[in-house]
């Protein structure tokens, strides 16, 4: 294959993966690395290398709309930065010293998990228990836009949420991806931040989670420009796309669509990995 | 509970327009290596299978400048990476800013914090 048909088939997987994971939530980083081992034989690290660029770059697009309609509380994205961006730098030097196929069983298992946490019914907690010490202290408490006008929430269970975090940071830099499913599980359920206010704000960590990890892998040479050029502008021009649409597209139909894809790419990530073919 | 203040919400508004110019920005250049790279080296076989890395001229943030002047395509796309990269880190540099203007050090330490282990991730790992 000529680089330029390479180019062309990456850039239009990518603006579809970018396009899907917008519209579901679940980010484009996941179908990524999956689609350029097991579709194009690229080796897992350049795969890597190349979505955490992606990641970056939706992150920023869209956190930049989102920052400005007032959902994201930045104490509670900086605070927890500070996890998740050691976590990253552990993670991307576990990546340097691990094999390929390892990162791979590991990515699959991943899959399973986002796909589950992707089908569950999120269950809304109550929005006015009392702020923990420890919250009170880091002033995370804040307030978010809803219909009935600015609702004020407390925060809690920071040890819990903090200690996810650093998880989500390594998985981050491990594999890549913005593990924006782990980030939003330790907002919302450990930390009991409101839904719309954990999304937002995870979205805009997840660049500087990301952006910890490249800068290590960059130095590294795991960062092909000719590979990551077609991925990062795909995944941005269809995750911009995604956005467009997503308030007038039926979803929980795509959900689940998408979740049955992940599902079947997480085993074909550990059977490849498992048998050393990645 | 204390309601947000006008200072949180403009700080809201500046860091949303630099990450906007910061993806718009590495797009471009990107987009502009792409095509100096693609018209260069498009017909050549595209082989990523087997990994060795990239080499010494596409890692360091000196030797990627001094190819992207020479007008390589791989090196200004590389480089647009690399503005991509510090668009977080420039946002986590602003916010400490911010958070001294609002008179906030808890936050001015603990972005800080954020600021010294992204630049060791870009300048001082081995």
């Amino acid at each position: 294959m000529s680089i330029l048909e390479f180019s062309a088939l990456i850039g239009l997987g990518s603006l579809l993966a970018g396009f899907l994971g917008a519209l579901t939530g679940l980010g484009g980083g996941v179908v990524v690395v999956p689609m350029l081992t097991l579709l194009f034989h690229v080796d897992i690290r350049y795969a890597i290398g190349a979505s955490l660029v992606s990641v970056i770059a939706t992150s920023s697009g869209a956190a930049a709309a989102y920052v400005r309609e007032g959902y994201s509380n930045i104490r509670i994205g900086m605070f927890l930065e500070t996890a998740t961006t050691i976590g990253a730098l552990a993670g991307a030097a576990i990546a340097l010293h691990v094999s390929g196929s390892s990162i791979a069983v590991v990515f699959g298992l991943v899959l399973l998990y986002s796909a589950f946490l992707s089908s569950r019914n999120r269950v809304e907690h109550g929005a006015h228990l009392p702020s923990s010490k420890l919250a009170e202290r880091l002033r995370l408490g804040g307030s978010y836009p809803t219909s009935e006008g600015r609702q004020s929430y407390n925060v809690r269970g920071v040890p819990a949420g903090y200690s996810l975090m650093f998880g989500a940071g390594v998985l981050s830099g491990l594999l890549g991806i913005g593990s924006g499913a782990v980030k939003v599980l330790a907002m919302d359920q450990a930390m009991k931040i409101p839904f719309k206010v954990s999304t937002t704000t995870s979205n805009f960590m997840i660049g500087v989670t990301a952006a910890a990890s490249a800068g290590l892998y960059l130095r590294r040479g795991y960062i092909a420009p000719g590979l990551a050029m077609p991925v990062m502008l795909g995944v941005l021009g269809g995750s911009l796309i995604g956005a467009r649409v997503l308030t007038k597209a039926r979803v929980k139909v795509l959900r689940y669509l998408f979740a049955a894809v992940i599902v079947v790419l997480g085993i074909e990530m550990i059977f490849n990995g498992a048998t050393g073919r990645l | 509970m204390k309601a947000p203040n006008w200072d949180d919400l403009r700080i809201e508004t500046i860091i949303g327009t630099l990450l906007r110019t910061g993806v718009i920005l590495s797009a471009s250049v990107v987009t502009i290596g792409a095509v100096i790279y693609l018209l260069h080296h498009g017909h050549e076989a595209a082989n990523y299978t087997v990994f060795h890395g990239e080499p010494e001229a596409l890692m360091g943030l000196r030797a990627i400048l001094h190819g992207a002047l020479h007008g390589s395509g791989r090196a200004i796309i590389q480089f647009g990476l690399l503005l991509l990269i510090a668009t977080p880190v420039a946002r986590v540099a602003f916010s400490a800013v911010a958070f001294a203007l609002e008179h906030d050090y808890l936050y001015v330490v603990i972005t800080l914090i954020v600021l010294a282990i992204l630049l060791y991730s870009l300048f001082g790992a081995g």
